[in-house]
C-alpha cells in the first residue's frame, strides 16, 4: 500500500478573512527516488558522508546527528525538526539558518513534501 | 539560536528554467581551474561561497575515493576500468579547482576522510561485481550532478554558479556512459537532473 503523509496546511490571515494554502501531500514512494537522485549525493540514511545521516532526522534536534562536525548555525540552532521546518529549510537552507554550509535548495514544493513524508518513515 | 522567522522566497518558473539552461554549457577541467581563479579575485565572493564550496569539495574528495575503491578492486574490466580511471582524473581536476578556489576567497579547504572511513560510508563491503561498482558510481554521479545543480541559486557570486553548472555537466556526462554501460534506460521526461 503506497503511504502518504498528509502535510499540514498553513493558513495566513488577512483583512477579508482567513485564506488557506495547502501544502502539497507527500509520497513516500516517490519520497525515495527523489531521495536517491537528489540528496543521496551527499547524504545517506545510516551514515555520515558530505552532509549527516538522516535516519531519524525528523524530531531529531537540529545539528545533532552522532559524529557529524556541524557549521556553528546548526550546533547552536535550539529546535527539532519538523516537516515544517523541514520544508523551509530545504527552500533555502542559507536564508532559514544564515552561516548553515548546505547552499542545496529544492525547489520544487512537491518534491520537497515527497522526500520530507520519506524522510518521516526513516525511523 | 531558536527558529528562524524569516520568510523564504519562492523559485519561481523561470528561475527554474535557467538552472536547467546552465547545464548546457560546455565542459573543460583546465577552464574551470583558470575561471575559478578569475573569479576568486572578483572580490563579491563571500565566505558563504567558499562554504558551498567545500561541501562540493567533499563531494569530490569521496568521489576521487569511490573510484580508487573501484579501480583497486579488480572488478572492473576493461574498457570500464579505463573510463574509471579517465572519471576519477575529472575528480581530482575539479578538487584542484575547489582547493584553489577555496583557498582564494580565505577558506580552508576540508581533508579526505580516510579510505576506510569513505568504504564504510559508502557501503563498500556489499560490493561483489563490475555492476556493483558501476551502479555505486553511478548513484554518486547522478546524485552530485544534482547537487551542483541545487547549489547555484546559493551562490552570491554568479560566476560560481557557472562553475557548478559546469561541474554538474562532468557528472551528468559521467552518469549517462555509466548508465549505458549499465544497460540503463535513459529518463523518458525533459528536465530530470535538478532540483
Amino acid at each position: 500500500m503506497r503511504a502518504v503523509a498528509m502535510l499540514i496546511a498553513a493558513s495566513a490571515c488577512c483583512l477579508s478573512g482567513v485564506e488557506l494554502r495547502a501544502e502539497p501531500m507527500g509520497d513516500v514512494v516517490r519520497g525515495e527516488q527523489v531521495y536517491e537522485a537528489k540528496c543521496s549525493g551527499c547524504h545517506s540514511l545510516d551514515a555520515n558522508r558530505v552532509g549527516p545521516a538522516h535516519r531519524g532526522v525528523v524530531g531529531r534536534k537540529v545539528g545533532s546527528a552522532p559524529g557529524f562536525t556541524y557549521s556553528e548555525a546548526l550546533h547552536k540552532a535550539r529546535f527539532t525538526w519538523t516537516a515544517q521546518r523541514l520544508d523551509r529549510w530545504l527552500t533555502d537552507p542559507s536564508a532559514y539558518l544564515p552561516g548553515s554550509r548546505m547552499g542545496f535548495r529544492l525547489a520544487d514544493p512537491q518534491a520537497r513534501a515527497d522526500v520530507i513524508a520519506y524522510l518521516m518513515r526513516q525511523k | 539560536m531558536n527558529e528562524p522567522k524569516t520568510n523564504i522566497p519562492n523559485v519561481n518558473r523561470r528561475g527554474a528554467l535557467s538552472v536547467a539552461g546552465v547545464g548546457l554549457l560546455s565542459v573543460a577541467a583546465v577552464g574551470v581551474l583558470g575561471a575559478s581563479s578569475a573569479m576568486a579575485k572578483a572580490g563579491s565572493a563571500t565566505a558563504a561561497d567558499a562554504d558551498i564550496l567545500n561541501v562540493a569539495l567533499g563531494l569530490e574528495h569521496e568521489a576521487i575515493a569511490a573510484y580508487q575503491v573501484g579501480a583497486g578492486s579488480g572488478l572492473l574490466q576493461k574498457p570500464a576500468l579505463d573510463a574509471a580511471v579517465l572519471f576519477q582524473s575529472h575528480h581530482k581536476a575539479h578538487r584542484d579547482a575547489l582547493i584553489g578556489a577555496i583557498k582564494q576567497l580565505g577558506g580552508a579547504p576540508v581533508d579526505p576522510k580516510s579510505m576506510d572511513q569513505y568504504a564504510a560510508a559508502l557501503g563498500v563491503s556489499a560490493i561483489k561485481s563490475q555492476t556493483d561498482v558501476l551502479r555505486l558510481a553511478a548513484k554518486l554521479e547522478r546524485g552530485a550532478a544534482n547537487a551542483y545543480l541545487g547549489v547555484i541559486p546559493s551562490f552570491k557570486n554568479s560566476a560560481f554558479a557557472q562553475v557548478a553548472g559546469r561541474l554538474a555537466a562532468d557528472e551528468v556526462m559521467h552518469w549517462t556512459v555509466l548508465s549505458s554501460v549499465l544497460g540503463d534506460s535513459l529518463p523518458s521526461s525533459a528536465l530530470t537532473f535538478g532540483a
